[in-house]
């Protein structure tokens, strides 16, 4: 088997004294598309900053065997400011980054991979445009366009599917369908049920991680069940669709 | 006296170049505070130079030597004691405000005689800038020029998101600590200028209301440099037939200009267009 584009080897991890992670393991693989649900407050978005380089275990081993610039990364909605002056083609742009670069202006290359970003996410019109006059769901396309720019071979994506309307959703799933043919996902989604048919694998993460197999949780399942994330996790019935997790 | 008369004087040259290099400055890193809302930081590292003056006077060495040297250390502590998230940054800023007002009151107050030209680092003289001021101004503005335009896309990706930058391999912590440091010599610099009470302005006012008609980073600073030029030698030029201070007569210039842009502003776009999205 090839090596893994991350290791995670027992990891814990804590902010200050309060430990949210504990004893996480987890092997991301060439072209895993990967979804991570979970309870609010089990550790998701924790897990994201490690991968992404953004926080430090407290104990355990995280390896990469690909640079920090091959991630492409979209955070999970945060309070950005909505009055920076920045417009949507310079967001985008700043996805192309690798360490300190010098100078203004962006190589024809560049400039051709920020058209496509755009292009892709549907944003060709909007280039120019300040972000403060986006909707909510522009705004989350221009970041999955920050994240996709590079054509990075890990895209990891914090609940992308928030603030986007029904459509764009549909979309969403069919695009990053088409972009695990070149790269390796990792998603995390309040609304895996949608995407279920593309999902290979399924990581639950509330404190400790567990995995599943995709065939584990089927499309009828789901659609049967049709539960918030919450529910479709761990605990008894009624609405459980997994298989109890083995005790370790 | 006209106009072409006043333009032969020395000292009238020299303000001249003065707003020029402070101009072109402000209207730089005052882009970079506006956008990143640090106007409170600035202003924090602003009134803590005063400890400095005052110790300079005490010690009788230049008291903008002293303001250099407390903006710079109520910089790096700012930044750092926010990073480590010791302690609130707006806590933090509100200590070093007050603690550098007070040393400064207290200094001047232990110094025999009397504190010649303390007016001056309180409002500002741009009729008495030296030779010496002018090169480190010079100094000063090339190197923020060339900062901003060779580090123009880091700057601009770490302001607008931070932790996304770092995932890009971006140095953030080290760049953040360079910007700070830069603000701070911007700010001491200005001081000669504008005053520690009146620094805060042109910082502010020029990218508000280029704000008011563009939201791109790159554009606030070249329209901040030269609206803030203007209001300088309109100031400088109003100052002296009124003969009423400088850097006073160059805030209220620049506030006049603002309600006059942002009247502009009304009557032409209307009310609505970027009204939602400028930084004010
Ligand atoms: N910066 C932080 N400092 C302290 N605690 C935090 C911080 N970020 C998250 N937490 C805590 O860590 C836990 C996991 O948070 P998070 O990883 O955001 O969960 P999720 O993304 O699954 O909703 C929560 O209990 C949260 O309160
Ligand atoms: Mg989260």
């Amino acid at each position: 088997m090839n090596k893994p584009l991350i290791e995670i080897r027992s990891m814990d991890v804590a902010y200050k004294k309060q430990k949210v992670l504990r004893n996480v393991s987890i092997s991301v693989f060439e072209k895993d598309f990967i979804g991570i649900i979970g309870p609010n407050g089990g550790g998701k978005t924790t897990l994201i900053k490690v991968i992404v380089g953004l926080l430090k275990p407290t104990s355990g081993a995280i390896e990469w065997t690909i640079e920090r610039s091959d991630i492409g990364y979209l955070p999970q909605g945060r309070q950005l400011d909505d009055k920076f002056p920045i417009s949507v083609k310079e967001v985008v742009a700043s996805g192309l980054e690798r360490g300190l670069r010098m100078g203004i202006r962006s190589s024809i290359q560049e400039r051709k991979k920020i058209d496509e970003a755009l292009e892709r996410t549907g944003l060709t019109s909007l280039r120019s445009r300040p972000i403060g006059e986006l909707s909510g769901g522009e705004l989350q396309r221009t970041m999955l366009a920050r994240a996709t720019v590079s054509s990075p071979r890990l895209l990891v994506l914090d609940e992308p599917d928030t603030h986007v309307d029904n459509q764009f959703e549909m979309e969403l799933y069919s695009l990053l369908k088409d972009l695990n043919a070149q790269m390796t996902i990792l998603l995390v989604s309040h609304d895996i049920g949608t995407i279920s048919p593309y999902i290979k694998t399924i990581a639950c993460v509330n404190r400790n991680l567990h995995y599943h197999s995709s065939n584990e949780i089927t499309n009828e399942q789901l659609k049967i069940y049709n539960c918030p994330i919450e529910i479709i996790t761990h605990g008894t019935v009624p609405h459980r669709v997994m298989k109890e997790h083995k005790q370790f | 006296m006209d106009l072409t008369q006043l333009l032969q004087y020395n000292f009238i040259q020299h303000a001249f170049l003065a707003a020029l290099l402070m101009s072109v400055a402000c209207g730089i890193t005052g882009t970079y505070i506006v956008s990143r809302r640090m106007v409170f930081i600035s202003g924090g590292i602003t009134h803590a130079s005063f400890g400095g003056v005052g110790i300079g006077y005490f010690l009788g060495f230049a008291p903008l030597a002293g303001a250099a040297i407390f903006a710079v250390l109520a910089a790096l502590t700012t930044e750092n004691l926010t990073r480590r998230k010791i302690l609130r940054n707006d806590s933090v800023i509100a200590i070093l405000w007050s603690l550098g007002m007070a040393l400064g009151i207290i200094f001047i107050y232990l110094t025999p005689g009397y504190a010649p030209n303390l007016m001056s680092y309180l409002f500002g003289s741009i009729i008495t800038v030296t030779h010496t001021d002018l090169r480190l101004m010079f100094a000063l503005a090339v190197s923020v020029t060339v900062t901003f335009v060779l580090l123009f896309k880091p700057i601009l990706y770490i302001a607008f998101d931070e932790d996304f930058a770092r995932t890009r391999g971006i140095p953030v912590t080290l760049l953040n600590y360079l910007l700070i440091i830069l603000v701070a010599l911007t700010i001491v610099l200005s001081i000669r200028t504008a005053g520690i009470i009146l620094v805060l302005s042109v910082l502010t006012i020029p990218q508000n209301i280029t704000n008011l008609f563009t939201n791109r980073f790159g554009r606030i600073m070249i329209g901040s440099i030269i609206i803030g030029f203007i209001a300088s030698l309109l100031g400088l030029v109003i100052a002296y037939f009124f003969d009423i201070p400088s850097g006073a007569t160059i805030i209220f210039t620049l506030v006049v200009m603002y309600l006059a842009a942002r009247t502009i502003k009304v009557l032409t776009f209307g009310r609505s267009k970027y009204s939602h999205n400028t930084a004010i």
